[in-house]
């Protein structure tokens, strides 16, 4: 033990560890970030996949539907890693760089958005067929009936699934410190993985560790809180 | 008025198809509080869903005040189903909004101005009797207090019609009743047409002028109610009217067995079994009875054992001629 303080990968540590809480930073808001660009595009897709089907709300044509479906499927189907380098392009293309945490929102969301479109899909097909039925028999259009019944009396069932959405892009984003995002998973997988400092790598995840506990504890708190059919 | 002409309609299932309603011809005037009654699987939920269109019938027509509702565009449609609204067993309440929120969601589709909406929606806690609910969920509510609730959002845009769809049959007896006199007082004093779908007999009882009784798709009788209680004719019409079985027992030797079924007023004033023992001399024993009251008037039916003798003709001719009474022989 003295061994390891008094060695070279714990004065390594000291060096790096004013830059925690700024690598900590980047971590948080890319996570959010990612998660919101992810919602934009994976709520409405959710929300098609359960009312574009056939006896659904509003359906859509079959190939569409087809379509949809087979996309999602695709991109959740491609390792993040992977992903990660193939979308390189793309990212030089949108921010004009591929390295830094800037860019590395691009491959988080394009990751992320069909994963979050099945939990929207799952949210979307708890909501009660009668409330649907009887907001129908009172001559709402469609749109009403997603924006006024759907996404409303699915909300805290939205929000969980949105707290596991963001845990999961926390995660990924971490790995994109491999192709040079920024984070605690730039820190752990350059210091830790390619340097063989222990003291770093174990550091970097124990606070990614206490990230995803805050991010769960209170998406839950939120779930519980936001759902009015639980008595108090 | 709403007229249901020739309407047929069809589900394909994965034994082939089946005809859930098959050429309903019926005629609801405004003002009645209109039963359909039937077992379950009789077609009832789907010829309630037919009259908004919930159920696109295969045939036939849908006329509600004039309006060919199975030709109406989406959007006529949507401003036709604000007249006739509907409630329904599981109340369907929007669980993440306020009661006064559920009450003001038709206005609220409708577009109309939130204060105004608002305003309205008090009125309508009041009438159900549930104004200190304005800021409770659904969740905090008693199925009674559901369905009053689901009513008072049922009225927000004014309807011309109320289609309950077995909307007491997750109720205990007591809710059920305050429940159907609440659509009662609202039919009396609003002048909504109501349509109740329900298995319950005693609900078809306790409110509605009129019935039509469905079985397997048809209807099979169709009439005031007291007529359809005092003389059901058709099998369906006996299982619901005598749930336990109509009235039966053994032929007593040496007599004849009689059923007589009775309805009106002037049963009451003038006991039919004691007339025949004095006037006709005819010792008649009652095997077995059933009586229940239909809106105030006492309907029911006996099977009377008739000594089988020389007065046995006169007696039958006495009961032929009672007023308010019809009767057969039974053979066993």
């Amino acid at each position: 033990m003295a061994e390891l303080f008094a060695g070279k990968e714990w004065q390594t540590f000291l060096q790096i560890l004013p830059t925690i809480p700024f690598e900590t930073w980047e971590t948080v808001w890319s996570t959010v970030v990612a998660t919101l660009l992810a919602l934009v595009i994976g709520l409405p897709l959710g929300v098609c996949l359960v009312t574009g089907e056939q006896g659904g709300v509003r359906p859509l044509p079959r190939w569409l539907m087809a379509l949809l479906n087979g996309l999602v499927n695709l991109l959740r189907s491609v390792p993040f890693l992977i992903l990660m380098i193939i979308v390189i392009p793309l990212s030089r293309a949108i921010v004009g760089t591929s390295i830094g945490t800037v860019a590395s929102i691009v491959p988080l969301v394009i990751a992320s958005f069909p994963f979050v479109s099945r939990l929207v899909e799952t949210s979307m097909r708890e909501v009660d067929a009668g409330v649907i039925e009887a907001a129908q028999s009172m001559g709402a259009t469609p749109l009403q009936i997603i924006t006024k019944v759907m996404v409303p009396e699915s909300m805290p069932s939205l929000v969980a699934n949105v707290t596991i959405a963001a845990t999961t892009i926390m995660g990924y984003g971490a790995m994109a410190g491999i192709i040079g995002g920024g984070g605690l998973g730039k820190i752990a997988i350059n210091y830790g993985y390619y340097r063989f400092n222990v003291v770093l790598e174990f550091f970097a995840t124990a606070l990614l560790v206490v990230l995803v506990q805050i991010l769960q504890t209170v998406g839950t708190k939120l779930a519980i809180k936001c759902d009015k059919r639980i008595q108090k | 008025m709403i007229e249901l002409q020739h309407l047929t309609k069809r589900f394909a299932t994965q034994g082939g198809t089946v005809v859930a309603l098959n050429d309903i011809n019926l005629t609801i005037r405004d003002g009645d509080v209109y039963g359909i009654i039937g077992m379950s699987g009789a077609g009832k939920s789907t010829l309630v869903r037919c009259i908004n269109m919930l159920e696109r019938p295969d045939e036939g027509n849908v006329i509600v005040n004039g309006k060919q509702m199975q030709d109406l565009r989406a959007a006529d449609l949507r401003a036709a189903r604000r007249e006739i609204t509907m409630i329904f067993q599981q109340f369907n309440l929007l669980m993440q909004r306020t009661c006064l929120r559920n009450i003001m969601f038709p206005m609220e589709l409708a577009k109309a101005p939130g204060d105004k909406a608002e305003a309205r929606a008090r009125e309508l806690l009041e009438l159900v009797g549930l104004p200190d609910k304005a800021d409770a969920y659904p969740a905090q509510l008693s199925g009674g207090q559901k369905q009053r609730i689901a009513i008072a959002r049922a009225l927000a845009t004014d309807p011309k019609v109320l289609l309950c769809d077995e909307a007491t049959s997750a109720l205990d007896p007591n809710t059920t009743h305050a429940i159907l006199q609440l659509i009662q007082k609202i039919n009396r004093e609003l002048g909504i047409t109501v349509v109740i779908i329900t298995h319950q007999m005693s609900v078809v009882e306790e409110v509605c002028n009129r019935v039509a009784i469905l079985d397997n798709g048809t209807v099979v009788e169709e009439g005031e109610v007291q007529a359809i209680f005092s003389h059901p004719t058709s099998k369906a019409a006996r299982r619901l009217v005598y749930p336990a079985g109509a009235p039966q027992a053994e032929v007593l030797p040496g007599h004849k067995l009689v059923r007589v079924a009775f309805g009106g007023t002037q049963t009451t004033d003038k006991p039919l079994v004691a007339s025949l023992a004095i006037e006709c001399g005819a010792l008649v024993s009652i095997m077995a009875a059933d009586t229940r009251i239909v809106n105030g008037q006492t309907l029911g039916s006996m099977l009377l054992a008739l000594p089988d003798d020389d007065k046995a003709a006169a007696a039958l001719e006495y009961i032929r001629n009672y007023p308010g009474i019809t009767f057969e022989e039974v053979n066993g």
